[in-house]
C-alpha cells in the first residue's frame, strides 16, 4: 500500500514544473550496484519515484562482482554504477583497467566491517580487554590478532584473510586495522599486483556476498566488508565482527557513485538530474532521526536489491550492529547517507584512497602534494554536486543549509583521537601523512621484487 | 442347423474394422507420444480400447506406474533426508519448501506484471502530457526487475538465437568436411581442440570481442549481454552439429555415390538430393545434442556473466544468501531441468516429423 501511495505521490509531482526545468538528453539509463546496503541511494531514489520526477527511467542491475561492474561502465554497458571509492580514481590514474570516471556523488560514510571466524576468535579472545560486565572492550585492536597471526606463521601456515578489491575500502581499512596492530598486510609493485609482498597476513580478493560462503569453506580466515555480510556471519553463527570501520576512523568516506567523464560532458543534464534523485533519497534516508530506515530495510530485502533476511540488514541500518551473538551495541552513525555532509564528494576524501594506493605501492613512486590534489581534482566533481543542490534547494526540495556552499573541498583535518592509531589525517598535506603512518612505503621508497628500498 | 444371421455378421464386421481403425489410429499415435514422452498413454489406451488386458495393465506399470513410484521414492527421501543437512542459512528445503518458493515466485510475478501496468499508464500519462506540449511521446521499457517467468523467457530466447548461429556455421561446415576429405583433415584438428573448451573459458574472450567490436551507441538490435550469451552457446553447441553432419555425409551409400556421377549431377543438386537427405538424421542427432549442451552451457554463462536469464536468477539467489534462497534456487533446478526436457522433446519431434521414423 506504502508503494502505491509513494508511486501516486511521484505522479502527482511529475506534474510540477520540476520535470521541465532540464533538457535531458539522455532519459533511459541502467545502473549497477552491487549487493550491500550501502547501494540504498539508488534502490530508494527508484523506489521513491525521484528518478521518475526526473524524468528519468533507470533500471537497476545487480552485479556480480566489482571487477564486471567496472568493466560494464567503462564499456558502456552500464550508464553509471554504485563503486568502491578506490575505483574511479584507480582508473582514473592508470592502475588497474585505465579510464576517466568522475564521481559528482559520495554515497555514504562508514558501513564496513572486520569479521574473523569463530576459531581465530576464540583464539584472540584472551588478548582482548574486557569491560566490567564481561563484554570484550571496543574498538579491538589488531595487535590482539597478533600472536595468532604469528603461530600460524610459526606452524608454516599461510594466515588467509579476504577483501572485495584490490583499490576497495576494505583493502585499505583491513590493511589499516592490521598495520596498526603491527601485522604486515603486504606491499604491491608494478611486477606484484597480488599485494601479498612481505605480508604476514595474505589478503586476496572475493565478491561481497560470497564473503561468509568464503570464510565458512575456510579458504579465508577473516575478511573486511561492506554490510549486511558482516551481520550474516552472526546470524549463520560461522564468525564474529572484531570491529567497524566507524570504530576506527569515525564518519569515514565509503562508495561514490562513479560514471564516465564522458557521461558527464555528453549528458550534463542528466548527470545533474541522477544527482539531484539520489541526494533526495539520501535526505530520505536520514531526515527525522533514520526515521525511514525501516521502510528502507524492507526495500532492501527484496530479492532483486540485497535480498538478505530483513532482520539482517536491520541491525546495522536501524542503529546497531551485533559483535557476539547477543553483543548488540548501539551504533548510530553505523549508515550515514546524508548528514555530515555525506554525500558531497571531498577532495580530502580522495587523497585519502590515493594515499593508501601509494602507502602499499599500487602507486609504484613517490608523487608531489600538488598531484595529489590535480589527481583528486580530475576524479571528485562537488561542482557537479553543487549545481545539482542548488536546483533542489530552488525547488524547496532541500534545505540551504544543508549543503557546504562555500568548501574548498577539503574537510577540516581528522583529529588525531578519532583515529584508531591516532594518527591525524589531512588531506592538504598528503605526502607528510604518508610519512607519518608506521608500516608503509615513505618517502621515495620503492618495491623491488620483495624488498622495500630507498 | 446352426444358421448365422448375416445382420450378426455385418455386425460383428463392423465392429473389428472399428476396432481395426482405433488401433491403427492408437498405433500412428503411439509414434507422436513417444516422442513427446507420453508413451505410457498407448497402452491405457489399447487397454480401454479391450486389447488383451493383462499385457496392457504390464504395460502400464512399467511405463507409468514404476516412474510415478520412482518419483514418489525420491521426493519422499529427499523429504526425509532434507532436514537432516543443517547448512548456516538453516536446513535443507525439503519439497514443501520448494514448492511454496515456487508458488511465492509466480505470486511475485504477478506483484511485478501489476507494477508493470502502473509502470504503462503513468508513461501513457507522460505521453499524453508531451503530445500537449508539442512535442514527440515516447515508448518506454519497463525499468523494474524481470519476474521469474521473464528471466526463463530470456533465457529461451538466448539459447535458442546461439543454437540458430551454431546450426547456420556448423551444417555446412559439417557437410563440406563430409564430402571432401581434404577439408576434413583441415577442420577436425581445430574440432578436437576447440570442442572440450568450457563456456567458462570462452566467455570473457567473448565478452572481450563483443565490447570492442559491437557498438550500442543508441539503440542497437540486441543489447550487448545477449549477444554475450549468446554467442557463448554458439562456440560451445557448434561441435556436436558439425560432427554428426560430417559424419552423416560422409557415410551416404557408396553407390549412390556412383549413381550421381553417372547422372553427372551438379554439386548442388547433390547436395541437396542426395546428401541431406541421406544424412539428415545424424543431422538432427547433432543438433538435438547441440541444443542440449547449449542450454547447459547457457546457464553456467549466465551465472558467471551476469547476463539476465536463469543463471543469473541462480547467481542473485546465492548471492542473497537469505533463508528462502535455497529453495528459490532449487525451483531454478527443476525449471531448468524440466526446460531442457522439453527442449529435447521438440528436437525429438522435430526430427521425427522430418526423417519419418523416429529412430533410425
Amino acid at each position: 500500500m506504502k508503494r502505491i501511495a509513494s508511486i501516486l505521490a511521484a505522479t502527482v509531482t511529475m506534474a510540477t514544473p520540476a520535470l521541465a526545468e532540464l533538457e535531458l538528453e539522455k532519459d533511459e539509463l541502467t545502473f549497477g550496484f552491487i549487493k550491500l546496503t550501502d547501494m540504498a541511494p539508488l534502490a530508494v531514489a527508484y523506489e521513491q519515484g525521484y528518478f521518475l520526477e526526473e524524468g528519468l527511467f533507470v533500471t537497476l542491475e545487480a552485479q556480480a562482482n566489482w571487477k564486471v561492474l567496472l568493466d560494464g561502465v567503462i564499456d558502456g554497458q552500464l550508464d553509471g554504477a554504485h563503486m568502491l571509492a578506490g575505483q574511479p580514481l584507480a582508473a582514473t590514474i592508470g592502475y588497474g583497467t585505465e579510464a576517466h570516471i568522475i564521481t559528482p556523488f559520495s554515497m555514504d560514510l562508514n558501513g564496513n566491517g572486520i569479521t574473523v571466524s569463530n576459531e581465530i576468535w576464540e583464539a584472540m579472545k584472551p588478548n582482548v580487554p574486557l569491560m566490567e560486565d564481561g563484554r570484550p572492550q571496543h574498538p579491538i585492536s589488531a595487535s590482539a590478532l597478533k600472536p595468532v597471526v604469528d603461530e600460524y606463521t610459526a606452524a608454516g601456515k599461510p594466515f588467509n584473510m579476504g577483501m572485495v578489491f584490490p583499490v576497495s575500502t576494505h583493502n585499505y581499512e583491513l590493511r589499516y586495522w592490521l598495520a596498526a596492530g603491527g601485522i604486515e598486510p603486504g606491499y604491491y609493485s608494478p611486477e606484484n599486483i597480488t599485494g601479498q609482498i612481505g605480508a604476514e597476513a595474505l589478503l586476496s580478493v572475493t565478491p561481497p556476498p560470497q564473503m561468509p560462503a568464503t570464510m565458512e569453506a575456510g579458504t579465508i580466515y577473516g575478511y573486511a566488508v561492506g554490510e549486511p555480510w558482516n551481520q550474516q556471519a552472526v546470524f549463520k553463527g560461522i564468525g564474529v565482527p572484531v570491529i567497524t570501520d566507524y570504530q576506527m576512523w569515525k564518519n569515514n568516506p565509503e562508495k561514490v557513485f562513479g560514471i564516465t567523464n564522458e557521461f558527464a560532458e555528453e549528458y550534463p543534464n542528466t548527470t545533474k538530474a541522477v544527482v539531484k534523485a539520489l541526494i533526495r533519497a539520501a535526505i530520505w534516508l536520514d531526515e527525522n532521526d533514520n526515521a525511514n530506515r525501516d521502510e528502507a530495510v524492507e526495500i532492501l530485502s527484496r530479492p532483486e536489491y540485497v535480498g538478505a533476511d530483513a532482520e539482517v540488514i536491520a541491525n546495522s541500518m536501524t542503529g546497531f550492529f551485533e559483535f557476539e551473538k547477543g553483543d548488540k551495541r548501539d551504533i548510530p552513525d553505523f549508515n550515514v547517507f546524508f548528514r555530515y555532509n555525506a554525500t558531497y564528494p571531498y577532495y580530502s576524501d580522495a587523497i585519502w584512497y590515493l594515499t593508501q594506493m601509494r602507502r602499499w605501492g599500487q602507486i609504484a613512486e613517490a608523487k608531489s602534494d600538488e598531484w595529489y590534489f590535480e589527481a583528486a581534482k580530475s576524479v571528485y566533481r562537488p561542482d557537479i554536486y553543487l549545481e545539482a543542490a542548488r536546483l533542489l534547494v530552488d525547488a524547496g526540495l532541500a534545505n540551504e543549509a544543508d549543503f557546504p556552499w562555500d568548501s574548498d573541498g577539503f574537510k577540516a583535518p581528522t583529529p588525531a583521537e578519532d583515529i584508531i592509531d591516532g594518527i591525524a589525517y589531512d588531506g592538504k598535506a598528503p605526502n607528510a601523512y604518508i610519512d607519518s603512518l608506521p608500516i608503509g612505503l615513505k618517502g621515495a621508497q620503492t618495491v623491488v621484487g620483495t624488498e622495500v628500498q630507498g | 442347423m446352426t444358421a448365422i444371421d448375416p445382420q450378426q455378421l455385418d455386425d460383428q464386421a463392423a465392429r473389428e474394422a472399428r476396432k481395426a481403425k482405433i488401433f491403427t489410429w492408437i498405433n500412428k499415435a503411439d509414434t507422436w507420444f513417444t516422442v513427446l514422452g507420453l508413451g505410457w498413454l498407448t497402452p491405457i489406451f489399447r487397454a480401454i480400447a479391450g486389447d488383451n488386458p493383462k499385457a496392457q495393465y504390464k504395460e502400464i506399470w512399467k511405463l507409468a506406474g514404476v516412474p510415478v513410484l520412482a518419483i514418489v521414492g525420491f521426493m519422499f527421501l529427499w523429504a526425509t533426508l532434507a532436514p537432516q543437512v543443517q547448512t548456516s542459512l538453516g536446513a535443507v528445503p525439503g519439497p514443501s519448501q520448494v514448492w511454496e518458493q515456487a508458488v511465492n515466485l509466480h505470486e511475485d510475478a504477478q506483484a511485478k506484471a501489476a507494477k508493470k501496468a502502473q509502470f504503462e499508464e503513468k508513461v501513457a500519462q507522460l505521453n499524453e502530457r508531451l503530445i500537449a506540449q508539442g512535442k514527440e511521446p515516447k515508448e518506454r521499457a519497463f525499468t523494474g526487475a524481470p519476474s521469474y517467468y521473464q528471466q526463463i523467457w530470456t533465457s529461451i530466447k538466448t539459447v535458442f538465437f546461439g543454437f540458430l548461429i551454431a546450426s547456420v556455421v556448423a551444417i555446412p561446415l559439417g557437410i563440406l568436411a563430409g564430402l571432401s576429405p581434404y577439408a576434413n583433415a583441415a577442420i577436425n584438428p581445430l574440432v578436437q581442440i576447440f570442442k572440450p573448451v568450457s563456456p567458462l573459458a570462452w566467455l570473457p574472450i567473448v565478452t572481450m570481442i563483443v565490447s570492442a567490436t559491437y557498438a550500442v551507441d543508441g539503440d542497437g538490435w540486441f543489447a550487448k549481454s545477449f549477444l554475450n550469451s549468446a554467442i557463448t552457446v554458439t562456440l560451445c553447441s557448434l561441435w556436436p552439429t558439425l560432427i554428426n553432419t560430417s559424419l552423416g555425409v560422409s557415410s551416404i551409400d557408396k553407390d549412390l555415390v556412383s549413381v550421381s556421377k553417372v547422372l553427372k549431377m551438379s554439386t548442388w543438386t547433390k547436395i541437396t538430393k542426395l546428401v541431406l537427405p541421406s544424412a539428415l538424421p545424424l543431422i538432427f542427432t547433432g543438433l538435438r545434442l547441440s541444443l542440449g549442451v547449449g542450454w547447459m552451457v547457457l546457464i553456467a554463462a549466465e551465472m558467471l556473466a551476469q547476463n539476465p536469464g536463469l543463471g543469473k536468477f541462480v547467481w542473485d539467489e546465492f548471492q542473497n544468501g537469505s533463508s528462502q534462497s535455497l529453495a528459490k534456487i532449487m525451483v531454478a533446478v527443476f525449471t531448468i531441468g524440466i526446460i531442457g526436457f522439453l527442449l529435447d522433446r521438440l528436437m525429438y519431434a522435430i526430427q521425427a516429423a522430418f526423417t519419418f521414423t523416429n529412430n533410425r
